[in-house]
C-alpha cells in the first residue's frame, strides 16, 4: 500500500501466500481491503496487522474479477463458472447476497454503474449487463466480436468500465477499444490501439479520461474532447501513448492528477498528467517503483556475512575477501571467493515478512504469517551445520521486524500492536522470552522498524502511526517517545558511540534526536534552519538504511536504490547553488583546491540500483547491487516487435 | 416492413440527444422510430425500429414530426389541424393527447431550448405553450394569398425567430418572426428572370441570417438579412450574391436540395446531367471558396431528393433504404487542396493570413481555428486601417500613406517601421506587416537600387509571414541572389510555390563558392555534421549512442578503407561547401508537392543536378553512420526527406544522369551503397533474436559476479 501523502512511501506491505493469487483488488466501506484470486476465496486484509483478517469461498471456483459498488457497501466478483455473485460488507466481514442470472463463460471483468443499478460483465466473446435489481440481463448479451466474425479466434474482454451516462467501455484481446450502448446493444465507438491484447483499462472521476494497458508494455491514454473547439458534442479520442513497461500493463489506475500503471515487468509507474500540474517542478516528475522501500538483506559484520531474504527462502553468504590495495576505481583480485553457505527454504505456501542475521553470524532467524524460526550456525572449519532452535516462546505473530542485538545475546521482534518482544539467545542454542514492551498509551499498529544501539541500553521501534519509541533495555522501561512528524519514518538508526538516533523521513527529511537528552541534537536544528540540498530533497527513492563510522563518528553512511551516501557532520551543509554529487568535480582538482569545495554529502551513485550496503569494518563497505537486467531474465519474453529496418 | 413499400416519401425525421435516434415517417400515414450505429451508420440493415405509430385509416400527417427537447415528447399534426402529443410508452396513436387547431398549420419547429413553435399555413405562428393553453384561438392570416414555400427557426441569444419564405405568382417573399418581440419583417427576394428559387436553407450568425437559395439555374445564391431592423419600412428588396455555380466540366448538377457544412462547404444533392448523356443522381460537396467540386457519390438507385445533415452525417433515401454518411470537411486552405501540407514538425510557422477577413474583428477567431470565413458576407478586396497599431502615428491611417513612405529617405523610413514593428501584438498586425513588405518591394522594383536588406531580414526572421503574403518577396530576393533571406523564407514560409522552390534551388546550386564564403548565411543545419576544414580528416568526437565505440571501430575502417577507397571516397566528403549545404538543406526542408515539383527540375542543368545528387548521397551516407539515422543540429534534413529529394532528382533526371560520365560512377556507387544498407536491415533483423539471448546469456553470468574494488569518497 502506497501512500501518496508521504512522498509515494510504500508503507504497508502484506506478504503474498503461494495458492493464494491475487486477481482482483478493492476498497470497500471505507477503507476495507478485499482481494480475490483464483484460489476462489474472498479475502479481507487487516492493514494494521498487515495479514489476511477473514477470507470467504466465493462458491464459483476461480475468481477473475471483483468489483465494489460506488458506495461500499456491495461486493460483486466474477467467476471461472460464469456466476455473478454479490456480496454485502458488513462489520467484521462479508455476507452472501445472491447470484446474477449464471451463462456459460468465466466473467473475466466486472464493473458497476456508478448509480449501483447495473452491473457490466465482460466474458469471452460477449459482454453482459446486470440489472442489480432483477438479476437478470436485458439484452442477455451483447457479441463483442460482431465484426470480425470471419476470424474464428476467441475474443477475450479483459476489462470492462460502466459510465453513468450509460455507456460501457472495453478494453480485449484483439486490442480493441470499444464503447457500447448496453441498452441498444450497439457499438457506438471502437478504437484499435495495439496489435496486441489491452489488458486493463480505468476511467477518471469525471469520467473525461481513461487509460488502457496493453501486452505490449505500451499505454494509452484516452480523453473525451469536443469535434471543434467550443462544440457540444464530444468523442473519445486517442490522445497520449507511453512506453513504460516492458511486458504485460495488468493493472492501470487513473487518479486526478495522474496516470498510474503496474506491469508483468514489477514496476510500478506514476505519470502525472502535465495539463493537471500548476507547474513545472518536483510532482510533475514521472515516478518508477521497482524495488521494495524496505530491506531485505542483512548483515553479520563480524562474521562478514550476508542474508538474503527471498520470498519463499533465504541464503547465507560469505564474502569473498582480497589482500591487495589499490588506487581509486581498481578492481583488486580475489584471494578468496565468496561461498553460498547456505539456503534455508520456508516450509508452506506462505512468503518470508523478516529475517536477520545476528552480528556473529551464529544466528538466523525469520518469521512468516504463522511461524517463526531461529537456527543456530555453527561454523567447523569449511563446514557448517545448522540447527533449528527447539521450543521458540509461542509470540503473537507474524513478526515485522526482526533485530539482534550487537553482542548477539538478545533478539528483538516487532510485533503487532506496538509491542517489541525481547528474547534472551542462550548457548549452545535456546532461548527464552525476557520482555514485552508496549507504547505507553497503546497503538493498533504493527511495529515496522527496529533499532538498537551497540552498548546494549536504548532501543527504537516505529510503528504504523510512525510514533517512534524508545525503550530502555537496562531497566524494561519505555524511556521517551521522538516529537511526532508527519511523514513515514523509512530508516532508522542508534548511532555507536553518541547514542544519536538518525532518522530518515519519506520526504527525505534527516534527524537527529539524542536519546540521553531527549531532544534533537544542535547539528539537527542546524539542519532544519539551513533546509536540506534542493537535489537531495527531490530524490524519489527512499533511505533504506542508516549505519555509521565507529572510527570516525562525524560519519553516518546512508543509501538508496541510486546512490551510496557518506554525510560528514564535521562539513558545511550545502546551499542550493552548490553541486550536491560534486565527487567528480572534487576528484579532478588539485588537493588545495578541495578544501573550498567540500560539503557534507558525499554522494556515490556508481552502484545501482543499490538494494543494501553497509559498513563491515572501518575501511570496508559492502554493496549489494540487483541489475534490472537480471530480474528481466527471469520474465517470460515480451511480445516480439521490430526494432531494425522498416 | 414499411421500407419495403416502394411508394413511400420521406416527410421529416427529427432527432433525439443524445443516443442518436432517427424518427423516421414514412408515408403518410405511419411512422417509424430507429437508431443508427454511432460508428457504422450504414448497416441499418441490423437494426430493429424501437417503436412505430401510424394514424387512423383516413387521416393524413400533414407535417413532419418532431421531437420536444425538453420533454421528449413527439409533436405530429394530421389532416392540418390535428396535433397529436404523446411519449414513448404511448403504442397507440388514437388515445394519446389530441387538440384540434382552428387554422391549418404548416410546420411544427422544435428548438433545442426554446420548445416547439408552430407556424400557420396563413403566416400566424404561436409557441406550443401559448396554443395549448387556448387550442381554438383565433389565428391571424397575415399572407392573404401567398403560399408557404419553406421554414427554419434559430435561437438567437435567447428568443426564437423563425423564418419563412412564401410565393405568390412568380413573386418570392421571405418573412422573419422574432416571436418573444412580435415583430414580423417582410421582404421581397431579388427577381431572376428565367430562374426561381427551388430550395433553401439558412442559418443564424453575429445577428445576421445567411439564407441560401438553390435557384432552378444551377446556382446557389446567397442573401443576407440582418436581425436588427427597427424601421418599419414598406417592402425591402433584398439583394442576392451568386455563392456558387453547380457546373463542372460542362456538366450541369440539377440540384433538389442542398445544406450548408461549414463555412467553405455545401453538399447539394441532385441529378448530374452531362451533354448527351442520362442524367444520374449523386450527392455532392462543394468548396465555395475555391469554387470546386469537393467530391461526388454516384447514388444509382435514386433518391426521394431530399437530404438532411446532423452531426456530420448526411440522411437521405437512396433507392429503398435510408442511408447514412459519415462526412468530414477538412481545413479549407489552398495548400490542402493544391500541394502537400508543410510537414508538421515545424511549430514555428502557424498562422495563415486571410485577406478577406482583414479588419474584421473576427480575425482573432478565424486564426485560432485556422479557417477562412469565406461564408461572411462582405468581400473586402480594400483594405482599411482602423486599426490602433497604427493610430498614433500621423498619417499612416491608410494603405496608400505607407506608400508614401516611399520617398521618405531610408534610413528615417526605416526607423518609423521598427517602431511600428515594436508596437504590441494586434490581431491584424500580421497582415499590417504584409502590408509593409509589399510596399517596400514595390519600391525596390521601381528602383532598382533600392534594397533594405537587414530590415527583410529582420521582418521574415522575427514574424510568421508566408509567401501568400508577401508574393514578391522571393522573386525580389532572387533576383538579388539575397541567399540568406532565401534561406530564412525557405525555412519559414509553409506555401512557397515549387516554382520558386526550384529557383532557389537552381541560384543555390549556381553560386559560386567563393562568393558564398564572404555572405552570412545561418550554418546551424550543418554545423554539426560538415567537417569545415576539408584537410581535417579527424573524426568529429560525437556522442556515441548504443554503445558503440569509435575507437574500437576504427581497426575495421581502416581495413575498409584500403579495400574499398572507390566506395568510400564519394560520400565521405562533403561535396559542397557548408554555406552552399546550409541553403541546400533550406530546400530540402521546404514543403513541396511531387507533380508541381518534376516538371521544373527536368530542367536543372545536368552539372548542377550532378552535384545535387551528389550532396544527397553524402547526406545519406552520414545518415546511414548513426544507429538511429538522424543527422544532429538543428534544422537538418531528416532522412526521408534526403530520400523523397534522391527518387525525384533521379525521375527527373534519370536519362542525363545515364549518358553523363562522371555521373555514372556516382550512380553505381549509390546502388552498390543503398544495397549494402538494405541487406544490412534484413541481417540485422535476422540476428535480432541471437542478440537477444546472447544478451539474456551475458546477464545471467553477469549477475553471479563478485568484485572488490576501491572506492574513494572526498
Amino acid at each position: 500500500v502506497y501512500n501518496f501523502a508521504a512522498n509515494y512511501f510504500q508503507e504497508k506491505v502484506i506478504p503474498g501466500h503461494e495458492t493464494r493469487s491475487v486477481e482482483a483488488l478493492c476498497w470497500a466501506a471505507g477503507d476495507r481491503l478485499f482481494g480475490a484470486g483464483l484460489s476462489g476465496d474472498i479475502t479481507e486484509y487487516d492493514l494494521a496487522l498487515l495479514c489476511v483478517a477473514r477470507s470467504v469461498d466465493g462458491c464459483g471456483g476461480p475468481i477473475w474479477s471483483m468489483a465494489a459498488n460506488s458506495s461500499g457497501t456491495q461486493l460483486a466478483i466474477g467467476c471461472e463458472d460464469g456466476s455473478v455473485k454479490l456480496f454485502q460488507v458488513v462489520p467484521g466481514g462479508i455476507q452472501f447476497e445472491r447470484n446474477l442470472d449464471r451463462r456459460k463463460g468465466r466473467i473475466l471483468c466486472l464493473s458497476w454503474h456508478p448509480s449501483d443499478t447495473h452491473i457490466a460483465a465482460g466474458s469471452i466473446d460477449f459482454l453482459r449487463v446486470f440489472d442489480v435489481c432483477s438479476g437478470n440481463s436485458q439484452p442477455e448479451r451483447i457479441m463483442v466480436n460482431y465484426h470480425v466474425l470471419k476470424v474464428r479466434r476467441e475474443c477475450i474482454v479483459w476489462s470492462i468500465a460502466f459510465l453513468s451516462s450509460g455507456t460501457v467501455i472495453t478494453s480485449d484481446s484483439f486490442g480493441r477499444v470499444q464503447f457500447w450502448d448496453w441498452q441498444r446493444g450497439t457499438l457506438m465507438e471502437s478504437h484499435t490501439v495495439s496489435t496486441s491484447a489491452v489488458l486493463s483499462l480505468a476511467v477518471s472521476e469525471k469520467e473525461d479520461s481513461i487509460i488502457v494497458g496493453t501486452s505490449t508494455g505500451a499505454t494509452y491514454q484516452f480523453q473525451l474532447l469536443p469535434v471543434k473547439m467550443g462544440s457540444l458534442e464530444k468523442r473519445w479520442v486517442r490522445t497520449k501513448p507511453f512506453q513504460h513497461h516492458t511486458h504485460d500493463v495488468r493493472a492501470v489506475a487513473h487518479s486526478s492528477t495522474a496516470l498510474i500503471s503496474g506491469g508483468l515487468d514489477a514496476q510500478l509507474v506514476i505519470r502525472p498528467l502535465m495539463e493537471k500540474m500548476q507547474k513545472k517542478g518536483y510532482d510533475a516528475a514521472l515516478r518508477k517503483f521497482t524495488f521494495p522501500h524496505r530491506r531485505l538483506v542483512s548483515c553479520a559484520r563480524k562474521a562478514r556475512l550476508l542474508l538474503f531474504q527471498f520470498s519463499q527462502h533465504l541464503e547465507l553468504w560469505r564474502l569473498g575477501s582480497t589482500d591487495e590495495t589499490g588506487k581509486d576505481g581498481e578492481v583488486l583480485p580475489l584471494c578468496r571467493m565468496p561461498e553460498h553457505l547456505v539456503q534455508l527454504k520456508s516450509k508452506g505456501p506462505e512468503h518470508i515478512y523478516c529475517s536477520c542475521v545476528s552480528p556473529c553470524g551464529s544466528w538466523v532467524a525469520y518469521s512468516t504469517a504463522s511461524r517463526f524460526h531461529l537456527y543456530r550456525v555453527q561454523y567447523e572449519g569449511d563446514g557448517i551445520s545448522i540447527k533449528k532452535v527447539p521450543k521458540v516462546p509461542k509470540l503473537l505473530l507474524p513478526a515485522y521486524q526482526l533485530q539482534f542485538s550487537s553482542d548477539s545475546g538478545s533478539l528483538f521482534v516487532a510485533s503487532a500492536r506496538g509491542s517489541v518482544h525481547v528474547l534472551q539467545l542462550l548457548e549452545p542454542g535456546g532461548c527464552k522470552h525476557l520482555h514485552t514492551f508496549r507504547p505507553p498509551s497503546g497503538s493498533p499498529e504493527a511495529v515496522y522498524l527496529l533499532a538498537s544501539s551497540a552498548d546494549g541500553h536504548w532501543l527504537a521501534a516505529v510503528g504504523g502511526d510512525w510514533a517512534i519509541h524508545i525503550y530502555d533495555l537496562k531497566c524494561f522501561k519505555h524511556h521517551c517517545t521522538v516529537p511526532t512528524y508527519s511523514c513515514a519514518v523509512t530508516a532508522l538508526a542508534i548511532h555507536p558511540v553518541t547514542n544519536n538516533l538518525v532518522i530518515a523521513y519519506s520526504d527525505q527529511q534527516l534527524f537527529e534526536f539524542s536519546i540521553p537528552e531527549k531532544q534533537y541534537t544542535a547539528w539537527s536544528r542546524m539542519v532544519q534552519n539551513c533546509g536540506l540540498h534542493r537535489v537531495w530533497l527531490e530524490r524519489d527513492s527512499p533511505i533504506t538504511h542508516i549505519t555509521f563510522n565507529p572510527k570516525n563518528p562525524s560519519h553516518i553512511l546512508l543509501h538508496d536504490i541510486y546512490m551510496f551516501c557518506v554525510l560528514d557532520k564535521s562539513l558545511p551543509l550545502p546551499d542550493n547553488s552548490a553541486l550536491l554529487m560534486n565527487q567528480s568535480t572534487l576528484k579532478q582538482l588539485p588537493e588545495t583546491a578541495r578544501q573550498r569545495q567540500l560539503h557534507a554529502f558525499k554522494i556515490c551513485k556508481k552502484f545501482q540500483p543499490l538494494l543494501f550496503a553497509d559498513l563491515l569494518d572501518e575501511n570496508c563497505l559492502v554493496m549489494v547491487e540487483r541489475p534490472i537486467m537480471d530480474i528481466k531474465t527471469q520474465l517470460p519474453l515480451p511480445i516480439q516487435q521490430k526494432k531494425f529496418g522498416t | 416492413k414499411y421500407l419495403g413499400f416502394l411508394a413511400f416519401t420521406f416527410m421529416g425525421l427529427g432527432i433525439r440527444f443524445p443516443y442518436f435516434n432517427i424518427l423516421i415517417q414514412i408515408g403518410c400515414g405511419y411512422l417509424a422510430f430507429a437508431f443508427c450505429h454511432e460508428k457504422n451508420p450504414k448497416s441499418v440493415s441490423d437494426q430493429k425500429p424501437l417503436g412505430c405509430w401510424s394514424v387512423k385509416h383516413g387521416q393524413i400527417i400533414t407535417c413532419p414530426v418532431v421531437c420536444n427537447f425538453e420533454t421528449h415528447e413527439y409533436i405530429a399534426v394530421h389532416d392540418d389541424k390535428v396535433l397529436r402529443i404523446w411519449n414513448n410508452k404511448d403504442i397507440n396513436l388514437d388515445k394519446v393527447f389530441k387538440a384540434t387547431l382552428s387554422a391549418d398549420v404548416y410546420r411544427v419547429h422544435s428548438l433545442p431550448n426554446g420548445g416547439p413553435v408552430v407556424l400557420f399555413k396563413g403566416g400566424g405562428v404561436r409557441t406550443l405553450d401559448v396554443l395549448l393553453e387556448a387550442p381554438q384561438q383565433e389565428i391571424e392570416n397575415i399572407i392573404s394569398d401567398e403560399v408557404i414555400k419553406w421554414s427554419e427557426a434559430f435561437m438567437e441569444g435567447q428568443q426564437p425567430v423563425l423564418i419563412f419564405t412564401t410565393e405568390k405568382d412568380g413573386d418570392f417573399f421571405v418573412y422573419i418572426q422574432k416571436l418573444k418581440m412580435n415583430s414580423l419583417h417582410r421582404y421581397k427576394l431579388e427577381q431572376q428572370e428565367l430562374s426561381k428559387p427551388l430550395s433553401f436553407t439558412a442559418y443564424i450568425k453575429n445577428q445576421i441570417i445567411t439564407l441560401l437559395c438553390l435557384y432552378s439555374s444551377d446556382s446557389v445564391y446567397k442573401v443576407l438579412i440582418p436581425l436588427q431592423q427597427n424601421t418599419e419600412e414598406e417592402e425591402q428588396i433584398l439583394s442576392k450574391s451568386l455563392l456558387l455555380n453547380l457546373s463542372v466540366s460542362g456538366s450541369v448538377l440539377k440540384g433538389t436540395s442542398f445544406v450548408v457544412l461549414d463555412k467553405d462547404h455545401v453538399a447539394v444533392l441532385g441529378s448530374l446531367a452531362a451533354s448527351g448523356e442520362e442524367s444520374k443522381e449523386c450527392l455532392t460537396i462543394w468548396n465555395t471558396k475555391f469554387q470546386t467540386l469537393q467530391t461526388s457519390k454516384e447514388l444509382p438507385l435514386g433518391t426521394s431528393g431530399q437530404l438532411w445533415c446532423y452531426e456530420e452525417k448526411f440522411f437521405f433515401t437512396h433507392g429503398k433504404v435510408l442511408t447514412v454518411i459519415m462526412y468530414k470537411c477538412e481545413t479549407s486552405s489552398l495548400a490542402a487542396a493544391v500541394g502537400k501540407l508543410k510537414d508538421s514538425q515545424t511549430p514555428d510557422v502557424s498562422s495563415y493570413v486571410n485577406w478577406n477577413t482583414l479588419g474584421d474583428e473576427e480575425l482573432v477567431v478565424s486564426f485560432q481555428s485556422q479557417q477562412s470565413v469565406a461564408l461572411k458576407s462582405e468581400s473586402k478586396m480594400t483594405v482599411s486601417y482602423n486599426s490602433t497599431v497604427l493610430k498614433p502615428m500621423p498619417c499612416t491611417s491608410e494603405l496608400h500613406s505607407i506608400c508614401c513612405f516611399q520617398d521618405a529617405s531610408t534610413t528615417a523610413f526605416e526607423d518609423e517601421l521598427r517602431q511600428l514593428m515594436s508596437k504590441a501584438q494586434m490581431p491584424d498586425f500580421q497582415a499590417t506587416i504584409g502590408c509593409v513588405i509589399t510596399a517596400l518591394i514595390n519600391r525596390c522594383k521601381t528602383n532598382p537600387k533600392y534594397y533594405p536588406r537587414n530590415f527583410l531580414l529582420q521582418i521574415v526572421q522575427t514574424r510568421d509571414l508566408s509567401y501568400s503574403l508577401c508574393p514578391d518577396l522571393m522573386a525580389v530576393a532572387l533576383e538579388k541572389k539575397d541567399v540568406h533571406l532565401l534561406q530564412i523564407c525557405l525555412q519559414r514560409f509553409p506555401d512557397i510555390p515549387e516554382e520558386i522552390t526550384y529557383a532557389c534551388l537552381k541560384v543555390f546550386l549556381s553560386i559560386s563558392e567563393a562568393y558564398l564564403q564572404r555572405i552570412d548565411v545561418n550554418l546551424e543545419s550543418v554545423i554539426c555534421y560538415i567537417d569545415i576544414e576539408f584537410n581535417n580528416k579527424e573524426v568529429k568526437t560525437e556522442i556515441v549512442e548504443n554503445g558503440f565505440s569509435a575507437e574500437l571501430e576504427q581497426d575495421i575502417w581502416d581495413t575498409k578503407i584500403t579495400k574499398e577507397t572507390h566506395l568510400t571516397c564519394d560520400g565521405e566528403f562533403c561535396p559542397v561547401g557548408p554555406q552552399k549545404a546550409a541553403l541546400l538543406n533550406a530546400v530540402l526542408h521546404s514543403a513541396y508537392s511531387e507533380t508541381f515539383l518534376l516538371p521544373h527540375l527536368k530542367n536543372l542543368p545536368a552539372q548542377q543536378a550532378v552535384l545535387f545528387l551528389r550532396y544527397l548521397y553524402y547526406l545519406y551516407v552520414k545518415c546511414s553512420e548513426k544507429i538511429n539515422t538522424t543527422l544532429p543540429g538543428i534544422r537538418s534534413p531528416t532522412i526521408n526527406q534526403i530520400m523523397d529529394w534522391m527518387c525525384l532528382l533521379l525521375d527527373a533526371q534519370f536519362t542525363v544522369m545515364v549518358m553523363l560520365p562522371d555521373a555514372k560512377e556516382l550512380l553505381s556507387n549509390l546502388h552498390k551503397f543503398v544495397r549494402a544498407q538494405v541487406r544490412f536491415y534484413s541481417e540485422l533483423n535476422k540476428i535480432e533474436g541471437s542478440l537477444r539471448e546472447l544478451q539474456r546469456l551475458n546477464h545471467q553470468k553477469d549477475s553471479q559476479t563478485y568484485s572488490i574494488e576501491v572506492l574513494e569518497l572526498i
